[in-house]
């Protein structure tokens, strides 16, 4: 299994591997993100107490999930980043911080949003709400600790651990409306006997988390990409140096 | 063109919808613009490096085949 | 392999300790984590009058009287109910049978004084005709109808 993985963890074949996928991603990205805003605004109804902000869901929701999955997809990068020190590890979970660092700023400025017509307020610090603003701070905080050091190995092996401790703020984000009464959502008081979402709003919202799991893919490949050419321009820069 | 205002005033949320998809729209664009300026600016400072080391992988392969251009 | 190994156990044994630390500080930590306490949580632990928390509950059907700018309704988490009074405007979402969340302090007759009412949204979505026709079939009650 080891030996199967770092097939894929060659630089080299990654980049044909990630070549090969990258117009098929791109063009899925758009055809799906085309579909999801055409049924997000013009046919998915309003909703029967929120109005028309529901379409603020559409891309509110997707970008949440996608802050919680592009970190989870970080966190076990830099487990193996640690573990077997693959050398396209690191760099994937580097790759992908900046993607989801603005997925998860989308999810708490889109929120706010719609939180100030239907909850009143922009902001509350629920733990929901709370939980997730440490994400982005996690984040940051990752891209900050990646620029701080000189030497790449140690850069790596910081930030991964970083990555790693935060992960547990992934399940808190989660369950945090399940464990804490949140403003968020309802957990013991709202009464839900009925149906919970409608297909006509459903469809457009998972078409929308489709093409935004398209679209993190096509520009991770783009980034990942730059980050293993950036890596061997640094080492032939080194090399260079001592010739 | 009634139908449009209607659709433009959002059942009167249009304050809270519109800057959604907007900043969505332009957060994401700015994303994929840096991330390819990004890379091409990496793949152009890294040509110099490759066709160095590709001219000298040649001259040091044989000495009477062309020294560039081969790959 | 042995170092992998090694690598391996060390990260799992460090991230269990990481989390049974975490779940220790959140668990120690509940009070603060709540957002609100419900009618039920007041009946159980009181708190004073004049010590501000927050209140969440659904609005009780029909108890919902505006006077002016003031607003009175009941907190209820259908097994204990609150009674509260508010000056000002209530968000968009504020309807009977719907999620409230109240900022404020009890006074000394046991009334809930609101400096701040913040509605709560619940996770049913559906079109107005879809919600009307599972009313009438009498499938499903949605509380905040009005």
């Amino acid at each position: 299994m080891a030996i199967d993985f770092h097939k894929y963890a060659n630089p080299t074949r990654f980049l044909r591997l990630a070549s090969a996928v990258f117009p098929w991603v791109t063009g899925a990205a758009v055809l799906l993100l085309v579909t999801g805003l055409y049924m997000g605004l013009f046919v998915a109804p309003e909703d029967y107490q929120q109005g028309e902000t529901v379409r603020i869901m559409f891309v509110h929701v997707p970008a949440a999930w996608m802050g919680m999955s592009v970190y989870t997809m970080m966190a076990v990068s830099a487990a193996a980043g640690l573990i077997w020190k693959h050398p396209v590890a690191d760099l994937s979970a580097k790759a992908a911080a900046p993607i989801g660092a603005c997925f998860t700023l989308l999810a708490l400025v889109t929120g706010a949003l719609w939180g100030q017509p239907m909850w009143g307020t922009y902001w509350v610090w629920d733990a929901r709400l709370t939980s997730m603003l440490i994400l982005l701070f996690l984040y940051l905080g990752y891209m900050a600790l990646w620029g701080s050091f000189d030497d790449h190995s140690k850069a790596a092996r910081a930030a991964a651990i970083l990555v790693l401790v935060g992960a547990i703020n992934i399940p808190v984000i989660k369950f945090s409306v399940d464990w804490w009464n949140t403003l968020h959502q309802p957990a013991s008081v709202a009464t839900l006997d009925g149906p919970k979402i409608h297909g006509s709003i459903l469809t457009p919202l998972l078409v929308m988390g489709a093409a935004y799991m398209m679209l993190f893919l096509s520009v991770f490949i783009i980034r990942v990409k730059a980050e293993i050419m950036d890596r061997r321009l640094q080492i032939m820069k080194i090399s260079q140096l001592q010739e | 063109m009634a139908e449009f205002n209607e659709f433009l005033e959002m059942g009167g949320y249009a304050a809270f919808v519109w800057p959604s998809y907007l900043v969505s729209a332009v957060v994401l664009t700015l994303l994929v613009v840096f991330s390819v300026r990004r890379l091409r600016r990496i793949e152009r400072d890294l040509k110099p490096f490759e066709e160095r080391r590709q001219a000298r992988r040649n001259r040091t392969r044989s000495s009477r085949t062309e020294p560039l251009n081969d790959t | 392999m042995t170092r992998k190994k090694r690598r391996l156990y060390t990260l799992l044994a460090g991230m269990g300790v990481l989390g049974v630390a975490a779940a220790l500080v959140l668990y120690s930590f509940e009070d603060s984590l709540v957002f609100f306490h419900s009618p039920s949580d007041l009946a159980e632990k009181p708190v004073p009058a004049g010590r501000s928390f927050r209140l969440g509950g659904l609005v009780e059907e029909g108890s919902v009287e505006k006077d002016g700018v003031i607003i009175r309704f009941r907190v209820t988490d259908l097994a204990e109910s609150v009674p509260v009074t508010y000056r000002g405007l209530v968000p968009d979402l504020f309807r009977e049978g719907q999620g409230v969340v109240a900022e404020g302090k009890l006074d000394e007759n046991g009334l809930f004084v609101a400096s701040n009412v913040l509605a709560k949204h619940d996770e049913n979505y559906m079109p107005p005709e879809v919600a009307e026709s599972l009313r009438d079939a009498g499938h499903w009650q949605p509380e905040g109808s009005n």
